[in-house]
């Protein structure tokens, strides 16, 4: 059994927050807040004057037709359009009140993880997919990586279904378990924010229905911002949806709201199915 | 945080790092073309393009033999590389089943990487040794077999890079499909095409190795088609293997005559690609 | 003849001219299958018959020596005696010498263009390293002995005999022309293929990849050394593959600075000689039917040699775009 000093080990958080990045439990800031974000691939504007306030330990959910810029907007909130060639971004995105786009990038992205629309695990095995996150931010200790890694697959209710094969190819698990295997990795650095994009698009609805189970389970101690294009899925699932349209917000509140009394024709119009 | 200040050092360094390996790599073309132009230039007159080489043991002379036997040779290579390499291209595009197309496309990547002496061998025994002797044809043989295979690929792969609804506008147009690939395929293609050929020969333009014992070398005209033919190449061999310092003069002469060519014909087919309609990835 | 045929086609009742028809378009659809095909079929047989050949002119030596041939170190056309290993020794020490120093470089670079630079800067760095590929190799030959020989006579062998002097290969006379002149030729000529191969298959891995790497905080190095460079492992093998290939049927460049002494001796300071040397060298001059023959002979040492690495440096890189191309 473990050792006195091994339990410290597992008793202390797999990653210390960054200095100076004290989290403010007020109830009035936001966990995630946008002040008129732009965004531009070349000359064209994707984004028009974002503001949002997405509050912490919620489920926050975008919808809107293909094109309209949720996703966009998904990746401007970890930074991972930079990656992309020839864009800009303007305006302010602040994490815990403090301005996200001047952070040091690696930071951002260990802090707002990110799952993706296709399951995209790495050609290594399960228990290196999960632990490929911990590595890569520098901790090496074994029994740290084995317990952050069992943790996160139960958190991804994906543990017992892989337990006796961790050190498997990750590529011989099914689609749906390839997601969740992206969600533990991304939860195993402790992220204070998961954005998921449209991560249920290539899935059976069993699967579906898994992926919606574990996002109620996490969501005590993690901000959730999910992006689809599934509508039932959203009125499921968020605490508060926001309705994208030609790179605008068009509106946002609760859920409820949204999809029972939307105040703007054209949320209307898209939850009724009679948009297009 | 430590590690992630860490990371940043890690990051910066590497980034310099390879890109010092870059900075390496592609500085090499400057030094090969600073000392080029530097002794080449210097060495270069009117007398190089217009004179046949001089005696040895005299100064001055010109590789203009050398000059016109490149072009009969690269002319003969042409001439045969490139009818079968564009068919065959077309064949692996438009015709190919899969499992020979895929025996075709390995043979031919396998023939490209065959050693260029080894080709100088096989046409010699092929070629001049049934004809008695060296000859601009057998040096127009041997480059002309090294040319087909980038012939091949880079017309399969421009045509590939033609759109389907290309085709299937033409053919839906009630035309058979030779003719589609004839009147649509090719003419969208054809500035890859085109460009991919010239990289062919400017490639097989500075072929030194089959030549030496196909073309051989000549120091006065050769008229006609068999008869040992002088290249620039060749040339360029034997003269900076020599001890003559004149013929040193003339090899950087001829050197730099010979990379200009290359590398000009490179950079237009190059610019002319970045430009066109289909440009595929490689 | 376009018009005619669409008019026809277009008017002709349903019957027999319009059957007619179709058969002579279907017989000009075969004319050019057949063309095509013929033109790929000459490709197969061009390949064959360069194999056949140096197979077949070679049979006379390899009849008389056998597999001795590969491991006897004395050429001596006078006695009718002839023994490889020297040529290949001179081969393969210059090839590895040259992929010592290029594969690091090359690798560096491709890393450096396709995961590290601005798009800007890496586009015209590859287009410098492209027109590099295209430098003949007589040039990198000429500028071998006028430039690089007398630069390592002069700034580089001496520091090394003074700092790795006790090591054998850095002992004895150095004369210019050499082993390690050879070897430090060949490494600048393969850099350019390694990089321009390696880069496409490192751009061949699938951007998700990159982007759940970056996605968990991990640095772009990380991103590249921990997830791209794995995925693109048998893609690099492959391009390592094709350079040596490269590098063992080199001729020009090497000839022009090896020395062409078919010897072994430990130190790469000394001269030596190459398969692609000595046939470039005596091929011409070779009397005698023997003579020819072992020379051939060591030209199907060469093609045999860069036809197994070339056919496993295919496979590798066409699994590795697949895999890219699949997922």
């Amino acid at each position: 059994m473990a050792t006195p000093q091994q339990q410290q080990i597992l008793r202390e958080p797999v990653i210390a927050p960054p200095e100076g990045a004290e989290v403010q439990k007020s109830h009035a800031e936001p966990k995630l807040h946008t002040k008129d974000l732009d965004f531009f691939y070349g000359n064209f504007q994707a984004l028009h004057d974002i503001s949002i306030r997405i509050a912490e330990n919620k489920i926050t959910a975008f919808i809107g037709p293909s094109g309209c810029g949720k996703s966009t907007f998904l990746r401007t909130m970890n930074r991972m359009n930079e990656a992309l060639r020839n864009t800009r971004v303007q305006g302010e995105v602040l994490l815990d009140s403090q301005d996200l786009l001047s952070m040091d990038v690696n930071d951002v992205r260990r802090r707002v993880g990110m799952v993706f629309q296709k399951s995209n695990p790495f050609p290594k095995t399960i228990f290196e997919n999960v632990a490929y996150g911990l590595r890569v931010n520098g901790i090496h200790r074994r029994a740290v990586i084995e317990d952050a890694v069992t943790k996160s697959l139960n958190r991804a209710a994906l543990w017992n279904e892989v337990k006796d094969k961790l050190h498997k190819p990750a590529s011989a698990l099914s689609g749906g378990q390839q997601q969740r295997l992206c969600i533990a990795r991304a939860l195993a650095v402790n992220p204070e924010v998961l954005l998921l994009d449209e991560p249920c698009s290539a899935l059976d609805p069993i699967a579906t229905s898994k992926i919606e189970e574990l996002l109620f389970e996490i969501k005590d101690t993690t901000t959730i911002v999910i992006v689809t294009h599934n509508m039932q899925q959203a009125a499921r699932v968020a605490d508060y949806t926001g309705f994208f349209l030609l790179g605008r917000l068009i509106e946002f509140d609760n859920t409820k709201t949204i999809f029972q009394n939307p105040s703007k024709k054209e949320t209307e119009d898209y939850v009724t199915g009679r948009f297009g | 945080m430590r590690s992630s200040r860490q990371k940043n050092i890690v990051n910066y360094l590497m980034f310099g790092l390879t890109g010092l390996c870059t900075l390496m790599t592609a500085g090499i073309l400057f030094f090969i073309l600073g000392y080029l132009a530097y002794h080449g230039a210097r060495s270069l007159n009117l007398e190089f393009f217009t004179r046949l080489p001089a005696p040895v043991g005299e100064t001055g002379g010109g590789m203009a033999n050398a000059i016109v036997g490149s072009a009969k040779v690269l002319f003969l290579a042409t001439l045969i590389g490139i009818p079968i390499g564009f068919l065959g291209g077309v064949y692996l595009s438009e015709y190919g089943g899969q499992t020979f197309s895929f025996v075709i496309r390995y043979v031919t990547d396998l023939l490209n990487g065959v050693p260029s002496i080894v080709i100088g061998i096989v046409v010699y025994a092929l070629v001049v040794h049934p004809m008695g002797h060296f000859s601009a044809i057998a040096g127009g043989v041997a480059l002309g077999i090294m040319m087909i295979p980038i012939s091949v690929r880079s017309t399969e792969e421009y045509l590939h890079a033609v759109p389907v609804s290309l085709r299937e506008a033409a053919l839906a147009l009630g035309a058979p499909k030779w003719k589609a690939i004839v009147t649509v395929v090719i003419p969208a293609a054809i500035r890859g095409i085109v460009s991919g050929t010239m990289l062919d020969l400017a490639r097989v333009a500075g072929e030194t190795a089959p030549l030496l014992f196909t073309a051989l070398s000549n120091q006065f005209w050769s008229p006609g088609w068999s008869k040992p033919t002088a290249t620039l190449p060749v040339m360029i061999f034997t003269y900076a293997i020599s001890p003559y310092e004149d013929w040193h003069r003339q090899a950087w002469a001829a050197g730099f005559v010979l990379l200009v060519l290359v590398l000009s014909i490179n950079i237009i087919a190059r610019l002319a690609l970045a430009r066109g309609a289909y440009v595929p990835r490689a | 003849m376009s018009t005619t045929a669409t008019l026809d086609q277009g008017v002709a009742p349903p019957g027999g001219r319009v059957v007619s028809f179709r058969r002579r378009l279907r017989a000009g659809d075969e004319v050019a299958y057949l063309i095509t095909l013929i033109a790929a079929g000459t490709i197969f047989l061009i390949t064959a018959l360069v194999f056949y050949e140096v197979f077949s002119q070679s049979a006379l030596s390899r009849h008389k020596f056998g597999w001795s041939f590969l491991i006897t170190s004395v050429w001596d056309p006078v006695a009718g005696t002839f023994g490889a290993l020297p040529f290949i020794y001179g081969t393969v020490v210059t090839s590895i010498l040259g992929l010592l120093v290029a594969v690091p470089e090359g690798i560096g670079s491709a890393i450096f263009l396709s995961e590290m630079a601005p798009p800007r800067l890496s586009n015209a760095c590859t287009f410098l390293i492209e027109l590099l590929a295209a430098v003949p190799s007589v040039i990198y030959g000429l500028l071998g002995i006028f430039i690089l020989v007398p630069i390592l006579e002069r700034h580089v062998v001496p520091p090394l005999k003074s700092a790795f002097g006790w090591l054998p290969i850095f002992q004895g006379p150095f004369y210019g022309v050499s082993l390690f002149s050879a070897g430090i030729v060949l490494s600048i000529m393969i850099v350019p293929f390694i990089v321009s191969v390696s880069r496409e298959v490192l751009l061949a891995v699938p951007r998700d990849q990159r982007e759940a790497s970056l996605a968990l905080g991990a640095s772009q190095w990380q991103t590249t050394w921990r997830v791209v460079v794995p995925n693109a492992s048998s893609g690099i093998v492959g391009s390592i593959f094709l350079a040596l290939a490269r590098a063992l049927g080199e001729t020009m460049a090497v000839t022009m600075v090896i020395g062409n002494t078919p010897q072994i001796k430990a130190s790469l300071l000394a001269p030596g000689d190459s398969i692609a040397s000595v046939i470039a060298n005596q091929f011409t001059e070779a009397t005698g039917d023997l003579y020819l023959s072992a020379l051939i002979e060591l030209g199907l040492v060469l093609f045999g040699v860069t036809f197994v690495l070339n056919g496993l440096a295919r496979i590798l890189i066409i699994a590795t775009s697949r895999k890219g191309a699949h997922s």
